[in-house]
């Protein structure tokens, strides 16, 4: 029994890799997508609105299983159109992270944008006033704030990803849900609690990740939020 | 992975492999979860009759295998999509694959059986209307369900894996299966939890169901890779390799007829 | 592509049967949920410890882990229990639980109706305190403040958190599709992926399913939030 924990513990490693790998390609597809829903051209947020509208119509799980599978063919005969005979291999992990980041870009894009267009739009101007350019005004003025704008739905999205990541168990990537599974059923001649049991322990390391998570994000919070002031009763 | 291998990882995923090449790295496809054909060791490695023959096939094509682990229902896609070169994973030859993938000649061979509560039903199919028979998705047992058990009225449950089949067999949800006479004996049958079911109504070895044995699947375009891997099946069944593997999980011979 | 695969009889029957499938769980699991969270949220705002830290607990359990995990604990955790496995046919509380249907129902209203109870909770908490005031004024008892004040108010200005959570729950449904026995529209595309080995058509089909249904509970929640929510829209010229 001892051996399945230790190798669920093992697992979810392989859950956090997942999980912060997704979430570093979710928030650079976000800020990709908030600037091209606040650009001044059309086709641009068009193809911005198209990818966080439809992609947060979808289930998760549908998604992965269409991205994770066509992805690959895709990619392939893609490759083989433009006369490329070498294929490219995405392993699982990186199709893991790819497919959930793809997704979770969809709702970082909306998180971002909101929080951008909270930032007075008379800073940005201010900003050019000076001299600055784009790129500095944006990395200078723009991100700084809309950090602390970001973070609580930020939170809320960071929450749910590591949530999707069990979801990656049904591709077959040996993640912990994965392997709880198959414990539960392996062991199941060792004790009938065996499915109980390793579902529980489960459960009880993504709520330590959530625990953790909302601590760590509830300090950034009160960092960035130096300085301001919050409707005091 | 080692938490610092984090970005080397995606950096790495993304190597290039030769289409036309040597096959210095197989990475093959199983599904863990039929013991004991394929399953894993408690600390999570994968083992079994499969990959030891996986194994032994590589060591004669002086490659390497990488295991990678696939759900069942997924596992031809998943060939086509080349996330991997081979499935070895106790996977009937059958037409309706054949239009899809590529086999080499069968590596085993064993019957399917009906496994029922022992003394409840004794005629198949006619007692099964309206028993709860569990099947693999996507195996050759569920179409085989399907196309011939359903029609007197049983009701065919196809599930992920087969091992979930026993554990709902265990809770009481299902009132039998359809599997691998073999795969059913050991990972079910033999089991504590087996105690009082048995096989009920004829060897079941329907060519249009069940093909010709368990073959290895391999892409249309890797001919290569097949007639490297019939060599290595050829070579292992001569130089006692696959007797070895074979006496390793069993007391007679699965090749079959 | 080979999309008249998807247009074949049988195909579009299984489609159809999802649809009912991941519809019928939606609505089951949103109503039950939906009913249960309100006594919840009553008692999450509660001053009274005891009955505030209970559903706090369970509200952050249910949000702290994968509703996936939720639904393998109650179709396999619950089923291999010995207890559970002797008493099942004669127990009439247990009998359910042989229900693939019941155990993803079960799984999913424990899970909505937590996110639902934390909503309505935060709205409560929200509540105008000129209007509480006012109601206090008017010599009202706590019972009457909330069952006329508080709570019209409160389940109101949930609705567009709400709606959300709905959709949600639509994209939820699809676990469904991993308990055997279950057809919801995912299955139905996992069925069809796995018999044709025709992903892309499969989960496109499955995918644009899902987008109009979303679409569909999106517009009912426009039309529900204008009516109720009127008087908070912004003023028009």
């Amino acid at each position: 029994m001892e051996e399945y924990i230790v190798n669920i513990l093992k697992g979810s490693v392989l859950t956090m890799e997942v999980a912060l790998g997704s979430l570093a390609v979710a928030v650079v597809l976000g800020l990709l997508g908030a600037t091209a829903k606040l650009a001044q051209s059309k086709p641009l947020n068009w193809l911005a609105g198209i990818y966080s509208t439809v992609i947060r119509g979808i289930p998760d799980l549908v998604l992965m299983l269409l991205i994770f599978y066509g992805g690959q063919i895709l990619l392939n005969k893609g490759l083989e159109l433009v006369g490329y005979e070498e294929y490219i291999e995405i392993n699982p992990f990186l199709a893991g992270v790819l497919t959930i980041g793809f997704i979770y870009g969809a709702y970082m894009t909306e998180t971002f944008r909101g929080a951008i267009m909270a930032i007075p739009k008379g800073q940005m101007e201010a900003g050019y006033a000076f001299g600055m350019s784009k790129s500095r005004v944006f990395f200078h003025i723009t991100v700084p704030q809309m950090i602390r704008l970001a973070l609580p739905s930020f939170t809320n999205n960071w929450l749910v990803l590591i949530k999707a990541t069990a979801l990656v168990s049904i591709l077959g990537l040996p993640d912990m849900t994965m392997l709880a599974k198959q414990a539960a059923s392996a062991a199941r001649d060792v004790t009938p609690l065996a499915p109980m049991l390793f579902f529980l322990f489960t459960g009880a390391i993504y709520l330590a990740i959530t625990t953790v998570s909302l601590i760590v994000l509830k300090q950034l919070d009160k960092r960035y939020s130096m300085g301001v002031r919050r409707g005091e009763f | 992975m080692k938490k610092t291998a984090l970005f080397g990882a995606i950096a790495l995923a993304l190597s290039v492999a030769a289409s036309a090449k040597e096959w210095k790295e197989v990475r093959v496809a199983i599904d863990a979860t039929y013991k004991p054909f394929t399953y894993k060791t408690p600390d999570g490695k994968p083992t079994g009759f499969d990959v030891d023959i996986a194994n032994a096939l590589c060591a004669e094509m002086k490659a390497k295998c990488v295991f990678v682990e696939q759900a069942w229902d997924g596992m031809i896609p998943g060939l086509n999509a080349k996330k991997y070169d081979a499935i070895i994973s106790s996977m009937s030859i059958t037409e309706d694959r054949k239009k899809a993938v590529d086999f080499t000649g069968k590596y085993y061979n064993t019957p399917s059986r009906i496994v029922v509560k022992l003394g409840t039903i004794k005629n198949v199919p006619a007692e099964l209307k309206g028993k709860k028979i569990g099947v693999l998705k996507g195996s050759t047992q569920e179409k085989y369900a399907k196309g011939e058990l359903e029609a007197s009225g049983a009701v065919i449950v196809p599930y992920e894996a087969q091992d979930q089949v026993y554990l709902d067999i265990k809770s009481g949800r299902l009132d039998g299966t359809v599997a691998d006479s073999v795969e059913v004996y050991e990972g079910f049958l033999k089991t504590a939890d087996g105690k009082g079911w048995g096989f009920v109504g004829p060897i079941l070895n329907d060519k249009k169901y069940f093909g010709e044995g368990a073959g290895i699947a391999i892409r249309k375009s890797d001919t290569d890779l097949r007639d490297a891997l019939n060599k290595g099946i050829k070579n292992i069944r001569a130089n006692g390799t696959w007797k070895k593997i074979n006496d390793k999980y069993f007391n007679f011979e699965v090749w079959g007829g | 592509m080979q999309f008249e695969v998807i247009f074949e009889p049988a195909t579009l029957k299984l489609f159809g049967q999802g649809i009912l499938v991941s519809l019928k769980l939606l609505f089951i699991s949103v109503t039950i949920g939906a009913v249960l969270s309100i006594p919840m949220a009553i008692m999450r705002v509660s001053r009274n410890k005891w009955l505030s830290t209970p559903v706090w607990l369970y509200t952050y359990v249910m949000r702290g882990t994968p509703m996936l995990i939720q639904v393998y604990l109650i179709y396999y955790g619950v089923a291999q229990l010995e207890f559970v496995q002797s008493n099942w046919d004669t127990v009439p509380l247990l009998i359910p639980f042989k229900d693939a249907l019941f155990c993803c129902v079960l799984a999913f209203t424990l899970n909505t109706c937590a996110y639902t109870t934390e909503m309505l909770a935060g709205a409560i908490r929200d509540t105008n305190h000129g209007e509480i005031e006012a109601a206090r004024a008017m010599g009202m008892s706590r019972r009457q403040l909330m069952w006329r004040i508080v709570l019209p108010s409160a389940l109101r200005r949930t609705l567009p958190a709400y709606s959300n959570e709905v959709i949600m729950m639509l994209h939820g449904t699809s676990l469904a599709s991993t308990v055997p026995a279950l057809m919801d529209i995912t299955g139905a595309a996992r069925s069809v992926y796995s018999d044709f080995y025709l992903p892309f058509e499969a989960f496109i089909t499955a995918g644009a399913i899902y987008l109009v249904l979303t679409f569909t509970l999106v517009w009912c929640f426009k039309l529900a939030e204008r009516r109720w929510l009127a008087y908070l829209q912004p003023r028009k010229a």
